[in-house]
């Protein structure tokens, strides 16, 4: 059986504008595609640890020595819009009171 | 199109590079001719670096003809797969979203080749960061086979395979979360590694499914892919995962034959669902390892079954969490006009500039991850993954080989499965368990089909057994002996 799934919920998860289109196509192709992926859940598996990553390792150190770092105009080349040596956005908070 | 210099193997070059019998400039000078000749057929590359290339060519003339000692990969034509990061070339991974990027910074990969001194001619279109078996998912338009134009080079790695079938590049990068240089190599008709997670940094490789993704090689000879991962392989401190264990001299072997060897059948891999003429190609291959005097059995994955399942939760999750950082603030694309606020913007410009599959993807991993399901999706594909791991160690108890077909299907025609996503995913039925179990794996080409198109055979070894595996596969090579020419360049002789 296909999957049911909120489709508008998890494109907000996502945050993706959807078209209505679109948002058709994915919860019939999504829903079919879980369906082939639900099959994981077959397999008896409750006492078998999870891979997160193939190699496993635990947690990679270095010595905290100062580098240099990246100059602040190539860090900005790539901004979609700068001000300064800011990036500059749209609002990102409510204003007013 | 008769032979040229761009068709030979990267260790004849270095060879006639060698013995100044030609020079860098001459070579990339085949090599760009031949871009010129095939490409607005092939479509195989996003970016020329035609004049950083000369410069480079030049360079590398003026070291050469001191006489000092030249590494396997100095002067060799290289392309690159556009999820690759270079220094001051634009890098797109395939994507509207990246469509202008031109990253600050080298990929360790291409670095340790420049540094070797290969010549950069170009970065090759693939699917839209690296998701998608037949390179229709570009946002820059499909690449065409070589080998027929109306098919697909398989994917995602799509660009590269196709440029070093058609000789428009000697060698190339690409990378493999799934099976992307293996696939496309079989369909080509060249040989394609992916090696050890871990083995190569996946620095500066603009990431996909962090666990998965692997840098791998298209090359037309198993040598040069040795040749490739000698310069490749190594710890590097700008990639957690990257391990730090001695790199062996992967040509040192070869000839070695497989005398002795244990090469395991994977049994399920001939079954339904997979082409006549590909199982046997295969088995006739497998017969020409026997003869040479491999021991050959036959070997179980059982858990292999699933693992089309767990892998289309395991990387759609982790590509949801890495392609969170396109939200047109620091690069890229941003959606033009006035926006409500930042999140406004973000929604529209991430609606805009992704493609149906990367979104395609975002969704299921968003969805797999989300409160109520992570335990039942994600949760249980990292058991299975597991399980998978598991399957390889008791195989590599009787084996040192396991062998299969690369790819179910030979190359199919553009637009066949492109609105079918389940299809599309069973392209990489045989090559997702490697990825999942960070174990190397090579194709290299057995044969064609009644259509005249490649046939791929893939070989697998243990975790850091590249030198089994090049030997194994260089001895099998060697006894096919296959003559391998596109009909595209047969034209005129």
């Amino acid at each position: 059986m296909p999957v049911e799934i909120d489709i508008a919920h998890v494109a907000k998860l996502a945050r993706l504008d959807l078209s209505d289109d679109e948002m058709a196509r994915l919860r019939a192709q999504l829903g079919q595609i879980l369906e082939h992926a639900a099959r994981v859940g077959e397999v008896a598996a409750a006492d078998v640890p999870p891979t997160a990553s193939p190699i496993p390792r635990a947690n990679v150190y270095r010595d905290d020595v100062p580098e240099p770092s990246l100059p602040v105009d190539e860090a900005l080349r790539n901004a979609p819009e700068r001000d300064g040596d800011r990036f500059r956005v749209p609002r990102i908070a409510e204003t007013g009171a | 199109m008769s032979a040229e210099l761009c068709d030979l193997t990267g260790a004849e070059l270095s060879a006639k590079l060698a013995a100044g019998e030609t020079s860098a400039s001459e070579v990339l000078s085949s090599s760009r001719g031949r871009i010129d000749a095939v490409e607005d057929r092939v479509g195989a590359f996003l970016t020329r670096t035609d004049q950083l290339a000369s410069e480079r060519a030049d360079e590398l003339d003026a070291y050469l003809s001191t006489g000092a000692p030249q590494s396997p990969v100095a002067g060799i034509p290289v392309a690159l797969k556009d999820v690759l990061t270079t220094n001051g070339v634009r890098t797109t991974c395939g994507s509207k979203i990246l469509e202008t990027y031109v990253p600050p910074y080298d990929a360790t990969a291409w670095a340790r080749l420049a540094g070797a001194g290969a010549v950069l001619v170009g970065k090759t279109n693939c699917d839209e960061f690296a998701m998608g078996s037949s390179n229709e998912n570009s946002a820059f338009g499909p690449v065409r086979n070589p080998w027929d134009l109306d098919r697909v080079p398989g994917g995602s790695s799509g660009g590269s395979a196709a440029a070093v079938a058609a000789g428009e590049a000697v060698w190339a990068l690409g990378t493999d979360t799934g099976g992307s240089v293996r696939q496309p190599a079989s369909l080509c008709g060249v040989v394609g590694l992916k090696p050890t997670y871990g083995r190569i940094s996946r620095y500066g490789l603009i990431a996909f499914a962090s666990s998965l993704d692997t840098v791998g090689t298209f090359t037309r000879t198993v040598r040069d892919s040795a040749s490739m991962l000698q310069v490749l392989a190594g710890h590097d401190p700008r990639d957690a995962t990257s391990l730090d264990v001695p790199v062996p001299v992967y040509t040192e072997g070869l000839d070695d034959g497989v005398a002795g060897l244990r090469v395991g059948v994977i049994t399920e891999a001939f079954g339904e669902g997979v082409a006549p003429a590909i199982g046997a190609s295969v088995r006739a291959a497998i017969d020409r390892l026997e003869e040479l005097g491999a021991s050959v059995g036959e070997v179980e994955l059982p858990h292999a079954a699933y693992a089309l399942s767990a892998y289309y939760l395991i990387a759609p999750s982790e590509c949801s969490s890495n392609l969170a950082r396109y939200d047109g603030v620091r690069y890229g694309y941003r959606a033009p006009g006035e926006h409500a606020d930042s999140i406004a913007m973000m929604f529209a410009t991430r609606g805009q500039a992704f493609g149906p599959e990367v979104k395609r993807r975002i969704m299921l991993g968003t969805y797999a991850l989300s409160a109520g399901y992570y335990e039942a999706y994600y949760g249980q594909a990292q058991k299975v993954r597991t399980l998978v791991i598991r399957d390889y160690e008791a195989a590599f108890e009787r084996f040192d080989i396991l062998v299969s077909p690369t790819s179910p299907t030979t190359a199919f025609r553009i637009g066949e499965k492109a609105d079918d996503p389940m299809a599309m995913y069973l392209n990489d039925i045989f090559t997702i368990p490697a990825n999942l179990a960070g174990v190397p794996a090579i194709s290299i080409p057995s044969g064609l089909d009644d259509a005249g198109l490649p046939v791929g055979i893939q070989l697998t070894a243990p975790a850091l057994d590249e030198s089994t595996l090049f030997r194994a596969a260089h001895a099998l090579e060697s006894a096919l002996s296959l003559e391998l020419r596109p009909p595209l360049l047969q034209g005129t002789a």
